[in-house]
C-alpha cells in the first residue's frame, strides 16, 4: 500500500514509459493496425437538418468499383437494436425523487423514415478502400421531403416551435428542478440583486485523432474482435453484444493507443455498433476512421448552454440566494440524459456558501448534432455563469471581485461540507476536503492583484486596456460505480496489471505502474500495464469524468496489496518461514533479518504450481474492485491578466495563473501537464472555438480552417501552484484532475475582458471572445 | 476525405503542359498543391486530369531580369522566394507578404504563382502582385500573353486565366526609387488566412504623395485597389487626408459577415490597418 | 504489408485493383531506402506511407493541411503529406518519423527533449511536431525564438496546451527555456 513509509514511486515526476514507442512512430493507434484484407467504411449522411426520407436507392452504389457491401436503414433495422446509452440515461433513486423528465429516445442505427440533423447516418458503404467507398457515396440516391426544423434551443421551447424529433410531444429531452431554502425570501432581503443571462457557445472536443474502429470476426473462436478509440471499452463491448445479439463473452473490445478523447469518445454512437455488425455479418475485417469533416459535423458536440441566473446578496456581499434557469442544447435527441444538465446544476454554486437555492435545468432537442459530455461536462458552462454573475455582483456592490469571493467561501474547518443539494448519485452532496481561502489568497498574491490595480489605472491613462479576472470552481471527481484492477505475476517474473480504464494520453502506463510498484514492492520497470482490453478483466467503466486515478488507482492499490499478501504467503510456505517475517522489496522476497535467503518473483512463480498450497489456490493473481464511497472534490482557481485592443478586438493574455487542489499527486509532472493541457483547451473555447450552424441547420465551421482550435502562440506559459488536501474518501488520498484545467478559462478570461473594458461599460454575456465579439462589446455594451 | 478519381500527368515541358491543358478535358494544374489539394480532398473540385508542372525545372527560378525586375517561375516555392537575398533587399513588401502566408510547412511547398492562379480572396499574394504592379506571363498552346496583375483577379477564386492557360511566371518590377511600403494583416489565429489585409506603396515627392497604390484584401470580392483613397492621398501628405481616406473606405467597402468576423469588424480593421499602413509606408519613403 | 525482396528493395502492399483512376510507377527513397511502387493518381502521400509502406508513424488529423500531424520531410523540407499526391513523390527523398532514430539507436536529441520535457500526451500529433522541427534543424544553425514559434504554430496539439512542447523544442535547439512553471 502506498503510505508515507513505503512510497518509493508515489509523488515522483517520473518520465513516462509510454514515450519511446510514440516518439519513434511505433505507436499503435486504431488506423495503424495492420489487418489483412481489411475493407473500409464510409457513411452516407443526411444533408438536411430535418426531413422525411421518401426513398433510398443503393443499387447503383452496389455496382461501383471496389464496393463490397452497402447497408441502408431497411437492411439493418431488424438486425441491430437502436442505440441507447443506458448507463448515462439511468436516473438514480435520489434524483428520481425530484421527479425529473428523462426521455428515452434511442438513436436509429441508420435512418429509415426521418433524419433530424445534418450528418445523421443513412447508409453504410463497405469498399476496398476509403477512396472507393467515398466514390460510391455519391451515387446513392435519397429522396427527401423537408420538415420544419428548429436550431435555437430557446426557440425550441416556445409552444408553437417545430418538433425537432417527430412523434415527441415537445422538444424537452430532460428536465429537473432542485430547490433548497427560500429563494424568494433571500431575494427580498437582499441589498443587491443581479439578474443576468450568460451563454456558452457550442464546442467540439475534436481530438487530433478522430473516432475510429476496426472489427474482425474470428473464425477460430467465433467471436468478434473490436479495436477501438473508445474511452469506455467495456460499455462498447456490452452494447455491441446486445445490439447484434451476441453474448458479451463473444465480443472483445480493445482500446489501443488513443489520440485524445476528452469525452467525445466517451459515449457510444451508432457507427460503433454498425462497424462491428458489418464485420460480423460479412465475416471479414472492416475499418471506419472518421474524417475531420465527420468529426466536426457528425460526432458529438458539446457545451451549448444558456443560464438565466439571479444572485442576491446583502450589503456586505454575503450571498443570500441563487436562482438559475439552465437551458442545455441536447441536439437531435436525448443521448446522455441528465449527465451534463445535472452536472451543471450541482456544480453551479461551486465553493460558495448559500442556503437558498433554486435551480432548474432543461435539456432541449434541436435539429443539430447530438451532444456529449466534453472535458468538464457542464462545469465550464456553470462556472462561466456563476463566476460572471459574481463579477457583476461585485461591480454592483463596488467591491473587488476577489474580496466578494473571499467572503462567501466555504472554510476548511467546515469540511466535510454538505450543500443541502443532492449530488449526481442522488445522495446528499458533500465536499470531502479543500482549502478555498488559501487557494484564493495564493492566486491573489501570484497575480499581484494590488500592484495590478495601480498598473491598470496608469495604463488606462495611456489608452491601454488591461483587466484581471478570476474563476473559482470545484469538481466532484472519481465517478463510480466502480473500477477494477487485476494484477498477476507473469512467468518471467514481471508483473502485469489489467484495468478497464484506458489512456487517451493521460499516462496510465506510468502512473498506474507507480501505484502498483509501491503497493507490491517491485520496481516500476518490472510492471506492464494493459488498460482497456475487455478480455483481460471482465468488468470496467472507463476513463471519463476525472475518475481513472481515483477509481482504477485505488483498485490497483487494493489488488497490489492482496497480491503482495499472496506472494508472501506462498513464499513463506516454500521458505518455511512465518508470513509476518516475509518482505517483498525491489522485486525480491526475503525473510526479515536473513537477507541471504531470498527469492525472485520469477523463481516463486515457477515454484507455485508445485507447492501443495494449503489454501488450494495456485497462481499469483488478484482482482479487486474499488467503489468510491463519495466523490473526491478537487478544486481550482484561475487568475489571468489580459490586454484588449478596442480598435481591433485583439486580446493578449499577459499572465495566467492556476492554483489547483487535487489531493495527493502521484506524478507531479503528469498532473501539471494535465492541468496545463486543460487550460489550453479552455483558452481555445474562451477565445476562438465556436461550432456554428447557418439558418438552415447546415454546420458552417466544418473544417479546421473554420473551427479554430488554438495553436501554440495562443496559449501562454501557465504559472502553476498547488495545494494538497488529501481526500478522505479513498486510501490513496487522491482526486481526479483531468478535466479541471478546462473549467476555468472561459470564466476567467471573460471576467478579465470585462474588467479591461470597464470604461465602455461592457458586459460579457457569451463566448467566444473573438475579435468580432470584443468589437461589438466596445461599440454596443449591451450586445450579447 | 479522399479525392474523387482523376488522371495525372507529370508534364515534361511547358509545351507539354499547355498541350495537356488544351486537350479538352477538365484539367487542373498542380505545382505545390497547397491550394488545390484541400479542394480535391474535400471533393469541392473534381477535375478529370491533374497536370503536374512540379518537375519543370525551367519554371523553378527566382532571379533578377536584365531590366532589374524580379522573375518568379511557376514552380518556385514561397520558401524559395523568402530565402532569396535579392527579394528581401529589393522587394521587402513581397518578402513580408510571403512571410505572412500560412506556416513554414505550407510555404515549403506552396508556390507564388499557384497562389496567384488560385486567387483566394483572403490570400496575400494577389494583393501583393497588384500593389507591386506585377505582370503575369501566361502561356497556352495558342499564344503567350502578359496580363497586368490589376486585370488578373476578376473575382473570388476567379482569374483572367482561361482553362487552357498556364501562369508560367510572375514579374515584379523594381519598386520606384525611394518608394515607401507597408504590408499588414490581421488574423484571429496566427498563420490563418487574413481577416483583413492591406498592402500600400507610396512615392513621395516634394513632401507630398506623388503616387499611391493601396490594395485591400479579405474585405469581400477579390483583392483590389481602392482608387478613391489613392486619389485622396495623391498630392497631399497622408496625415492631412486621413479623414478623407477613412471616408473613402467607408464608402467603398462592403464586406460580409462570415464565421470568422462580422462585416463591422472587417470595416474597422480595414480602416485601422490602412491608416497604420499608410503612416508606415510614408515613414519609409526616402 | 510491405516486405523486403531478395534484391533488398521494399515492395509495398498490393494496391486495390478496382481503382478507376490512372496508375503510375514511382521510385523514391524512403528513410534512405529505395522504394518502387505502383500508385493510383489520387493516392495521397499520407495513405501511401501508412497503408502501402506500413510506415504508420505519420498520422492523419485533418486532410486539409491544417493540423500538421502528417508532416514529413520531402527533399529535406517539412511538408504536409496530406496535401501531396504519392505520385508527386516520384524521384524524391522522403523521411518520416521512423527515420529519425533507427530501431536500435537511441532517440535523437529532439525526440529525447520531448520525452524529458513531457512534450507529448497521447502522442498522436507528436510525429508531426518532430518532423516539422527536424525540417527546421536541417537548415542548420540555431533558429531564433520567433522562427521556432512560427514553426510550432504550424502543428496542432489538443492535449498539452503546447507549454511543454515549447520547452522541448527550446531544449532541442539549445534556446533558453520559457520561465519555468513554478510549483509552490
Amino acid at each position: 500500500m502506498a503510505d508515507g513509509n513505503s512510497s518509493r514511486f508515489f509523488g515522483r515526476s517520473l518520465a513516462r514509459v509510454e514515450d519511446d514507442r510514440l516518439l519513434r512512430g511505433q505507436g499503435c493507434f486504431v488506423d495503424d493496425l495492420d489487418i489483412p484484407n481489411v475493407v473500409d467504411i464510409a457513411f452516407v449522411r443526411s444533408p438536411y437538418a430535418h426531413a422525411r426520407i421518401l426513398s433510398i436507392d443503393v443499387t447503383a452504389a452496389r455496382t461501383m468499383p471496389g464496393v463490397v457491401a452497402v447497408y441502408d436503414g431497411a437492411s439493418v433495422v431488424d438486425r441491430i437494436k437502436p442505440l441507447t446509452n443506458s448507463e448515462e440515461l439511468r436516473v438514480p433513486e435520489g434524483i428520481a425523487a425530484l421527479n425529473p423528465v428523462v426521455k428515452i429516445q434511442p438513436a436509429p442505427i441508420l435512418a429509415v423514415d426521418e433524419v433530424n440533423y445534418v450528418g445523421q447516418p443513412i447508409a453504410m458503404i463497405v469498399a476496398e478502400t476509403r477512396y472507393l467507398a467515398e466514390d460510391a457515396l455519391e451515387v446513392i440516391e435519397v429522396e427527401y421531403e423537408t420538415l420544419p426544423a428548429v436550431f435555437d434551443m430557446e426557440a425550441a421551447l416556445e409552444p408553437d416551435a417545430p418538433l425537432a424529433l417527430q412523434g415527441e410531444a415537445d422538444n424537452i429531452g430532460v428536465y429537473v428542478r432542485h430547490s433548497i431554502g427560500d429563494v424568494a425570501a433571500g431575494i427580498a432581503a437582499a441589498a443587491a440583486v443581479v439578474e443576468e443571462t450568460f451563454a456558452t457557445q457550442r464546442y467540439v472536443a475534436a481530438p487530433i485523432e478522430t473516432r475510429g474502429m476496426v472489427a474482425q470476426s474470428d473464425p477460430f473462436t467465433g467471436g468478434l474482435m473490436v479495436w477501438s478509440t473508445t474511452q469506455t471499452p467495456h460499455r462498447v463491448r456490452d452494447h455491441v453484444a446486445e445490439s447484434i445479439g451476441l453474448s458479451v463473452d463473444e465480443v472483445r473490445v480493445q482500446s489501443v493507443d488513443v489520440g485524445g478523447g476528452f469525452g467525445q469518445k466517451g459515449i457510444l454512437v451508432v457507427e460503433e455498433l454498425l462497424v462491428p455488425f458489418a464485420a460480423h455479418d460479412m465475416g471479414r475485417a472492416v475499418r471506419w476512421i472518421a474524417d475531420r469533416h465527420e468529426n466536426l459535423t457528425a460526432d458529438a458536440h458539446a457545451r451549448e448552454q444558456v443560464h438565466h441566473i439571479t444572485l442576491a446578496a446583502d450589503a456586505d456581499g454575503y450571498l443570500l440566494a441563487v436562482k438559475d434557469r439552465i437551458v442545455v442544447n441536447l441536439g437531435c435527441r436525448n443521448m446522455v440524459g441528465l449527465v451534463v444538465p445535472y452536472n451543471a446544476l450541482c456544480h453551479l454554486i461551486g465553493p460558495y456558501k448559500v442556503r437558498n437555492v433554486d435551480l432548474e435545468a432543461t435539456g432541449v432537442l434541436t435539429n443539430t448534432t447530438f451532444t456529449s459530455p466534453y472535458r468538464g461536462a457542464g462545469r465550464p458552462e456553470a462556472t462561466f455563469a456563476m463566476e460572471r454573475a459574481m463579477d457583476r455582483l461585485a461591480a454592483k456592490l463596488r467591491m473587488e471581485p476577489a474580496e466578494l469571493r473571499e467572503r462567501n467561501l466555504i472554510r476548511p474547518d467546515e469540511m466535510p461540507y454538505r450543500t443541502g443539494l443532492l449530488d449526481r448519485r442522488g445522495l446528499p452532496q458533500e465536499f470531502d476536503s479543500g482549502d478555498y481561502p488559501e487557494m484564493l489568497s495564493r492566486a491573489v498574491d501570484m497575480i499581484g492583484l494590488s500592484e495590478f490595480r495601480q498598473k491598470q489605472e496608469l495604463a488606462r491613462h495611456e489608452g491601454r486596456h488591461l483587466g484581471v479576472g478570476f474563476a473559482l470552481y470545484l469538481e466532484m471527481t472519481g465517478l463510480g460505480p466502480f473500477e477494477g484492477a487485476r494484477v498477476e505475476v507473469m512467468p518471467s517474473g514481471r508483473v502485469r496489471l489489467y484495468t478497464g480504464a484506458p489512456s487517451q494520453g493521460q499516462g496510465h502506463r506510468t502512473v498506474f505502474a507507480q501505484l502498483l510498484a509501491d503497493a507490491l514492492g517491485v520496481n516500476l520497470t518490472n510492471i506492464d500495464v494493459v488498460a482497456g482490453d475487455t478480455a483481460s478483466i471482465p468488468y470496467g467503466v472507463g476513463t471519463i469524468a476525472s475518475r481513472a486515478l481515483v477509481t482504477a488507482g485505488n483498485a490497483i492499490n487494493q489488488a497490489g496489496g492482496l497480491l503482495k499478501q499472496r506472494i508472501l504467503t506462498h513464499a513463506a510456505e516454500f521458505l518455511e518461514a512465518e508470513v509476518a517475517d516475509m518482505q517483498l522489496e525491489g522485486g525480491r522476497i526475503s525473510v526479515k533479518g536473513t537477507p541471504a535467503v531470498e527469492l525472485s518473483l520469477a523463481e516463486l512463480i515457477r515454484i507455485v504450481p508445485k507447492l501443495a498450497g494449503g489454501s488450494g489456490s495456485d497462481g499469483l493473481s488478484e482482482t479487486s474492485y474499488f467503489q468510491p464511497p463519495n466523490y473526491a472534490t478537487a478544486s481550482g482557481l484561475h487568475a489571468t491578466i489580459v490586454e484588449v485592443d478596442p480598435a481591433t478586438g485583439r486580446l493578449d493574455i499577459l499572465d495566467y495563473v492556476v492554483v489547483h487542489e487535487a489531493g495527493r499527486i502521484v506524478n507531479p509532472m503528469i498532473a501539471d501537464a494535465q492541468v496545463v493541457g486543460g487550460v489550453g483547451q479552455g483558452i481555445g473555447g474562451a477565445l476562438s472555438e465556436h461550432m456554428q450552424y447557418d439558418d438552415q441547420g447546415q454546420p458552417i465551421t466544418s473544417t479546421f480552417m473554420d473551427y479554430l482550435i488554438p495553436v501554440s502562440s495562443m496559449v501562454p506559459d501557465i504559472r502553476l501552484d498547488e495545494i494538497v488536501c488529501p481526500s478522505p474518501t479513498n486510501q490513496l488520498g487522491v482526486k481526479g484532475l483531468g478535466e479541471g484545467g478546462a473549467v476555468g478559462p472561459p470564466a476567467a478570461l471573460a471576467n478579465a475582458v470585462e474588467d479591461a473594458l470597464q470604461p465602455f461599460d461592457a458586459i460579457v454575456r457569451s463566448g467566444p471572445l473573438s475579435p468580432s465579439r470584443i468589437r461589438d462589446l466596445v461599440r454596443d455594451p449591451n450586445h450579447s | 476525405m479522399k479525392p474523387a478519381p482523376f488522371d495525372y500527368v507529370a508534364a515534361r515541358s511547358v509545351e507539354h503542359a499547355v498541350e495537356l491543358l488544351a486537350g479538352g478535358t477538365d484539367a487542373k494544374v498542380i505545382a505545390g498543391g497547397q491550394s488545390l489539394m484541400p479542394v480535391l480532398n474535400m471533393r469541392l473540385g473534381r477535375p478529370e486530369l491533374v497536370v503536374d508542372i512540379g518537375r519543370l525545372d525551367v519554371l523553378n527560378h527566382v532571379r533578377i531580369s536584365d531590366s532589374g525586375a524580379l522573375l518568379v517561375g511557376a514552380t518556385a516555392t514561397q520558401a524559395q522566394v523568402l530565402a532569396h537575398p535579392d527579394v528581401n533587399r529589393g522587394w521587402p513588401l513581397l518578402a513580408t507578404a510571403v512571410a505572412n502566408i500560412g506556416h513554414p510547412q505550407i510555404r515549403n511547398r506552396g508556390t507564388i504563382c499557384g497562389s496567384l492562379a488560385h486567387n483566394d480572396p483572403a490570400a496575400e499574394l494577389p494583393a501583393t502582385a497588384i500593389v507591386l504592379d506585377a505582370t503575369l506571363r501566361i502561356q497556352s498552346s495558342r499564344r503567350i500573353r502578359t496580363v497586368p496583375a490589376e486585370q488578373m483577379f476578376v473575382g473570388p477564386f476567379m482569374t483572367a486565366l482561361t482553362p487552357d492557360e498556364l501562369l508560367v511566371e510572375a514579374e515584379f518590377p523594381p519598386p520606384p526609387a525611394g518608394a515607401g511600403w507597408s504590408f499588414r494583416e490581421f488574423a484571429t489565429r496566427p498563420g490563418d488566412f487574413a481577416t483583413v489585409g492591406v498592402a500600400v506603396q507610396l512615392v513621395r515627392r516634394d513632401g507630398v504623395v506623388a503616387d499611391a497604390r493601396l490594395v485591400l484584401f479579405g474585405v469581400g470580392g477579390s483583392a483590389a485597389r481602392v482608387h478613391s483613397a489613392e486619389e485622396a492621398l495623391t498630392g497631399s501628405s497622408p496625415s492631412r487626408v486621413e479623414d478623407q481616406v477613412r471616408a473613402q473606405l467607408k464608402a467603398e467597402l462592403d464586406p460580409a459577415d462570415d464565421v470568422h468576423a462580422s462585416a463591422g469588424l472587417r470595416r474597422d480593421l480595414a480602416e485601422k490597418l490602412t491608416i497604420d499602413a499608410i503612416a508606415e509606408a510614408w515613414a519609409r519613403c526616402a | 504489408m510491405s516486405f523486403r525482396g531478395s534484391e533488398g528493395q521494399i515492395h509495398p502492399t498490393t494496391p486495390p485493383l478496382s481503382e478507376p483512376s490512372g496508375w503510375h510507377d514511382i521510385s523514391l527513397t524512403v528513410n534512405g531506402e529505395p522504394v518502387s511502387a505502383q500508385v493510383e493518381s489520387r493516392l495521397l502521400l499520407t495513405d501511401f506511407l501508412r497503408h502501402r509502406l506500413r510506415l504508420t508513424g505519420t498520422h492523419v488529423g485533418c486532410e486539409q493541411g491544417s493540423c500538421g500531424a502528417c508532416s514529413v520531410l520531402l527533399d529535406g523540407v517539412a511538408v504536409r503529406s496530406c496535401l501531396t499526391l504519392a505520385v508527386q513523390a516520384n524521384g524524391r527523398d522522403l523521411r518520416t518519423v521512423e527515420g529519425l532514430a533507427g530501431p536500435d539507436e537511441p532517440l535523437t536529441a529532439l525526440q529525447q527533449a520531448f520525452h524529458e520535457q513531457h512534450g507529448m500526451q497521447c502522442g498522436f500529433c507528436t510525429p508531426g511536431f518532430l518532423m516539422s522541427l527536424a525540417g527546421l534543424a536541417e537548415h542548420g544553425g540555431t533558429p531564433s525564438s520567433d522562427e521556432l514559434d512560427e514553426h510550432l504554430a504550424g502543428n496542432f496539439c489538443r492535449c498539452t496546451g503546447y507549454v511543454n512542447i515549447r520547452k522541448a523544442a527550446r531544449q532541442a535547439f539549445g534556446l533558453p527555456g520559457p520561465e519555468e512553471a513554478s510549483r509552490g
